[in-house]
């Protein structure tokens, strides 16, 4: 089998050059076509898992390795260049500028033409197209966030990273949302996401990562996990 | 006809001064609020940076006027402009490379790139005043006026006259044009866009492949086309000298303040509530009330509210309370 197409290899690293280390020998892997979750307690380091992925955190020791090309150096610019798509877990939207601007801003690399992408976006995620000309910093939490990943797919992203995409909004637009992010992953763009919503998440994950304290605890398929009667005790409530 | 009159009066005395004084101090308000904007600290040496700018115009002018060069009844001025805009963007890249970037790269605090500017403001002011000079300069040429008090009267037959001079006419469609330009290129091009973006969100920004040095780079180069061009304007109107423009700081800043940092077209409007208010202030009312108030209510004074050695306390005032009521600005912050 060859390698995975977004590897984040023995990741430790933190914020700031002299920080302590939040993450510690984390391994996080994604293959074409997958959904893969990283789930664990508050202040496991999941965000940070994916921040260092992207470039935000310089890391201490460990490597990133994008579609087996190294990337640990490069910074988030150069990243997104590549392929990735990362849409953070706040502010993730340009709230002064209209829904169509800030779909237009996650094309900003691409020379190519952009409209069929933001057709599909408008496919994807319906209410966006009605509120185009609105102001993204009007619109509800929930539609924030399919501005915030409608942005991230713009950019035509080969892997698509997104950190706590359901934080904050309501329970019902939870599983819309996740509906989304299934279609998305059907089209063979691998997603990998950061989640509080353990249960649901994993529900829809093809691969799952348990951490804990910056380390990898479990790891297996989201319905192993979800199986798991240590991770149910543990971290599902029962 | 009385109450023409009185308009007339005021047209010529009060409004069209105030309206010029107005756009100067709006292209000078908006290259202050594009670098608070997007390079997030307030740049204290934008009023030198105004007159390093006209320095680079004088100069020029100087030259071109030594070797017969005019501009017909338009001032040489103008045709000396872009050449002292690249002069002025060359040098504030050059001092963004030497200085700024140093402190970018550290992430510095606003306050701290706030001392910063102050230390480029009192290089600036030394260096022009070291090479043209601490006095007055003339620079102007061509005819000083589109139309005399007198062509008017003669024109009109009222007994008060309208003059246009021809620094009031430039200025008013000058600032019309580079407003246009500027928020048609910010909100229509893709790099304008992009500066917006950066501005709003400058992680989001650098996460959609924005280059930080290219909207960096850009932000000085219209920051030093509007400085020179508001620069040269004032001074055609009025005088050149270096003090003047270290001066203009207060209402400069007061107008950016007042619009709303960061919002363009507030920070337009609030150049001329500054000016307006300026000059209001300042003005001898007593012509216009003649005309307009019955016989037994004329007044004997001037009617002027405030000498104009006092017209930068108004300013002061403004922008005091609008701090204390309004701290965003009249028309808001541009962010939510």
């Amino acid at each position: 089998m060859s390698e995975p197409f977004l590897i984040g290899d023995c990741m430790t690293g933190g914020y700031g050059r002299d920080g302590p280390d939040i993450l510690r020998q984390c391994t996080i892997s994604i293959d074409s076509g997958e959904i893969a979750v990283i789930v664990g307690p508050n202040g496991a380091g999941k965000s940070t898992a994916l921040k260092a992925m992207v470039g935000m955190i310089d890391l201490h020791e460990g490597r990133v390795w994008l579609n087996g090309e190294d990337i640990t150096r490069l910074p988030p610019e150069e990243r997104v260049v590549r392929g990735m798509g990362f849409v953070p877990q706040t502010n993730n939207i340009f709230t002064s500028m209209t829904v169509e601007e800030n779909l237009e801003m996650g094309a900003y690399i691409r020379n190519d033409d952009i409209n069929s992408t933001m057709e599909q976006v408008y496919e994807l995620f319906p209410v966006l197209k009605q509120k185009r000309r609105q102001i993204a910093g009007q619109l509800s939490g929930g539609q924030r966030q399919q501005v915030a990943v409608g942005r991230a797919l713009m950019t035509d992203p080969k892997v698509l990273m997104l950190d706590e995409p359901t934080a904050g909004v309501s329970p019902i637009v939870v599983s819309e949302l996740f509906d989304r992010i299934t279609e998305i992953a059907q089209t063979g763009l691998p997603v990998l996401m950061a989640e509080q919503n353990a249960r649901e998440s994993l529900a829809i994950a093809d691969k799952g990562y348990v951490l804990v304290q910056g380390g990898n605890a479990h790891t297996g398929t989201g319905k192993l996990l979800l199986e798991d009667e240590e991770v149910r005790q543990s971290f599902l409530g029962g | 006809m009385d109450f023409l009159n009185a308009i007339i009066a005021l047209s010529n005395f009060a409004l069209l001064p105030a309206i010029a004084y107005g756009s100067q101090l709006a292209l000078g308000a908006l290259g202050v609020t594009m670098i608070y904007g997007i390079l997030r600290f307030s740049n204290f040496a934008h009023g030198d940076t105004m007159a390093f700018g006209t320095m680079c115009v004088i100069l020029i002018t100087w030259y071109m006027q030594s070797l017969g060069i005019d501009f017909g009844p338009l001032p040489t001025a103008l045709l000396a402009l872009p050449f002292g805009i690249l002069c002025c963007i060359a040098f504030l890249l050059l001092v963004d490379r030497a200085v700024y970037r140093f402190y970018r790269a550290q992430k510095a605090n606003p306050v701290i790139l706030m001392i910063v500017s102050m230390g480029v403001m009192f290089i600036l002011h030394g260096l022009v005043r070291l090479i043209l000079g601490p006095g007055d300069q003339r620079f102007d040429d061509g005819s000083r006026f589109v139309m005399t008090a007198r062509e008017f009267k003669q024109w009109t037959g009222f007994s008060e006259g309208l003059a246009v001079k021809t620094s009031h006419g430039i200025t008013i469609l000058t600032a019309i044009a580079v407003v246009a330009a500027l928020l048609w290129f910010l909100n229509k091009t893709r790099t304008g866009k992009s500066m917006r973006a950066y501005s709003d969100n400058e992680d989001l920004a650098l996460l959609s492949g924005v280059s930080p040095d290219r909207v960096v780079a850009i932000t000085w180069i219209i920051v030093a086309a509007l400085a020179t061009i508001a620069g040269t304007l004032y001074g055609l109107d009025k005088s050149y000298k270096p003090f003047t423009y270290f001066s203009l700081l207060l209402p400069i800043f007061a107008s950016a303040i007042v619009g709303g940092l960061g919002n363009p077209l507030g920070v337009i409007a609030g150049g001329f509530v500054i000016a307006f208010s300026e000059i209001f202030v300042t003005y001898a009312w007593k012509k216009v009330l003649g005309y307009i108030l019955p016989e037994y209510l004329k007044p004997e004074g001037l009617v002027q509210l405030l000498s104009t050695d006092y017209k930068f306390a108004v300013s002061f005032l403004i922008l005091l309370a609008v701090l204390l009521l309004r701290p965003t600005g009249l028309f808001g912050e541009n962010r939510s």
